[in-house]
């Protein structure tokens, strides 16, 4: 008797799995990765202006949408495909075989890594060929934007998983979640500029967190100089990375504890 | 030991009581039909023995294990049964030997991938994708994935509906194979028919109860029933019901000194004594 594959290898397998079912998707691949390139192309074509000395609105919206692809390929995508696929049934046969839960959510994991990855090089190539987004030179900039992509990568995909077990169908599941996701983009400073925000909003945007994704990709992208005209008057990273673990435990609970396989 | 051990099984769903006190012994090796019209209760115990359904009250052992456990222990449950639900569908955007080659890697020791295509008779199609199968060849992978683990116990709900009448016989060749790899199946169906080609015994179920557990030729008592003789005499048909037949026939013989016209000597089907069984306890 040979022994049961690993909870991790069998992990990696659904990732892969994953990614063959994205990719033959041509609909959700277009609509995935090359939507936060086409808003580049409409936000960075209207707004020309410069928002700060050496800073354009189009380096400004950059670390906006990177934030904010974050937020789309996790979250939204997750909380929208897994109802559908409870609807199918293809959950619950995965029940019954000896894959664990575990190795379903880092398949997941894996696909929202590989597709946020993809997506960050369009926004970057995009935005310095056509855009004249300037790229960090220091070393540090590129370490804080390495964390925050990953934490901000699986506190998005553990949220997603979470909140799928709040829409009643896949079918409903787009109108449940893409409001909550387009208004907060709207408040947490990815389409405009955070400060001119009324500050019930920014204090509204400032429980959930891409208010902090986005302001820690600011920290990437733009000079520390614009760090004094934050809210805070600071980039506040270290906050940033304590909101995003509290919300990576939440969503990793409630994963684990209320995940459905099943439709009733 | 027995691949199933169920005693006092109970489960409602609010004010419905779906499941009222069942007992059900399935022995290793054993084919065993489950049937039942719709909301008799059939799926909800299958689900309940497969996990996926919590019990009210009640004792159940699957391959000597409680499925509503969890943990390390429920895996090296599953990595021994193998399930096929009723209605599954995928996105259809993997091939049919892409999805059975991944589901083999969940399990120990999986079977054959080109043989288990080849046992489901989807050959042709292993290269397309599932999107592009008809219904009966999904219901075929989804039986192709229901035996890839090699499972000691398989569970079958409704195999076989959407097939055409060769589909069926070769799917039953399928189920005779398994049998004789000394695999315990438990079968719900629909089709009488099916159950009596294959089941080694059958158990009736309506209203949440067992109402009773035979073999499918001794089941409501359809061996010792009377036989129906029929034959043609002048311009009308007579029909006589006996306990014994031969003895009628061999007296129609002499009678008619010689051919019998339009005889037939006929006993209640499956399909007869179930609806009488179910007719009765719907009083």
């Amino acid at each position: 008797m040979n022994k049961i594959p690993s909870a991790i290898s069998l992990g990696i397998r659904r990732g892969g799995l994953e990614i063959k079912q994205f990719s033959r998707q041509r609909e959700s691949v277009v609509f995935t990765l090359l939507f936060p390139v086409i808003l580049l192309v409409i936000f960075g074509s209207v707004f020309t202006d410069t928002i700060a000395p050496n800073v354009t609105f189009s380096q400004y919206f950059v670390a906006g949408m990177i934030a904010s692809g974050l937020v789309n390929t996790g979250f939204q995508a997750l909380a929208i495909t897994i109802p559908l696929e409870r609807d199918f049934g293809a959950l619950k046969r995965l029940r019954g075989t000896p894959m664990p839960a575990s190795s379903y959510f880092i398949g997941k994991a894996i696909l929202v890594s590989v597709s946020m990855v993809i997506q960050i090089l369009m926004l970057l190539g995009f935005g310095a060929i056509f855009f004249g987004v300037d790229m960090p030179t220091d070393i540090n900039k590129w370490i804080t934007f390495t964390w925050l992509t990953l934490l901000g990568s699986a506190c998005s995909t553990a949220l997603g998983i979470a909140f799928s077990i709040v829409p009643k169908s896949g079918r409903g599941a787009s109108a449940v979640v893409s409001p909550i996701v387009i208004v907060l983009q709207f408040f947490s400073g990815v389409f405009l500029i955070f400060t001119q925000l009324p500050t019930w909003m920014q204090q509204f945007a400032a429980l959930f967190p891409l208010k902090w994704l986005t302001q820690g990709m600011r920290s990437v992208f733009l000079p520390d100089s614009f760090a004094t005209q934050e809210v805070a008057k600071s980039w506040e990273n270290g906050k940033t990375f304590v909101i995003l673990v509290v919300w990576l435990v939440i969503g990793v609970f409630f994963s684990v504890r209320k995940f459905k396989w099943d439709r009733d | 030991m027995n691949a199933i051990e169920v005693s006092g099984l109970t489960k409602s769903y609010g004010d419905v009581h779906a499941v009222r006190g069942v007992d059900l012994t399935i022995a290793t090796g054993e084919i065993f039909a489950l049937l039942g019209p719709n909301g008799a209760g059939k799926t909800t115990i299958v689900e309940i023995l497969e996990g996926f359904r919590m019990r009210d009250a009640g004792q159940v052992r699957v391959l000597g294990f409680d499925p509503h456990d969890e943990g390390n222990a429920a895996r090296q449950w599953r990595n021994r049964i193998g399930i096929v639900l009723q209605s599954t569908s995928d996105s259809g955007d993997l091939t049919v030997i892409e999805t059975i080659e991944h589901f083999s890697g969940y399990y120990s020791n999986p079977r054959n991938v080109e043989e288990v295509i080849n046992s489901v008779g989807l050959d042709e199609k292993a290269g397309s994708l599932i999107r592009n199968l008809s219904g009966g060849q999904r219901r075929r992978l989804d039986v192709a994935l229901g035996i890839i683990g090699n499972p000691e116990l398989l569970f079958l709900d409704e195999p076989t509906t959407g097939f055409d009448p060769e589909a069926r016989r070769s799917f039953w060749a399928l189920i005779e194979k398994l049998r004789g790899n000394g695999t315990t199946i438990l079968l719900t169906t629909h089709y009488l028919d099916e159950a009596e080609a294959l089941a080694d015994r059958v158990g009736v179920i309506n209203d949440g109860k067992i109402i009773e557990v035979s073999t499918p030729a001794e089941l409501g008592g359809r061996s010792t029933a009377q036989a129906l003789v029929s034959w043609r005499d002048g311009a009308e048909i007579k029909s006589l019901a006996t306990d014994n037949p031969t003895s009628l026939v061999s007296k129609l013989t002499a009678q008619f000194n010689g051919e019998i016209p339009e005889l037939t000597v006929t006993r209640p089907s499956l399909e007869d004594i179930y609806l009488t069984m179910i007719g009765i306890t719907h009083e």
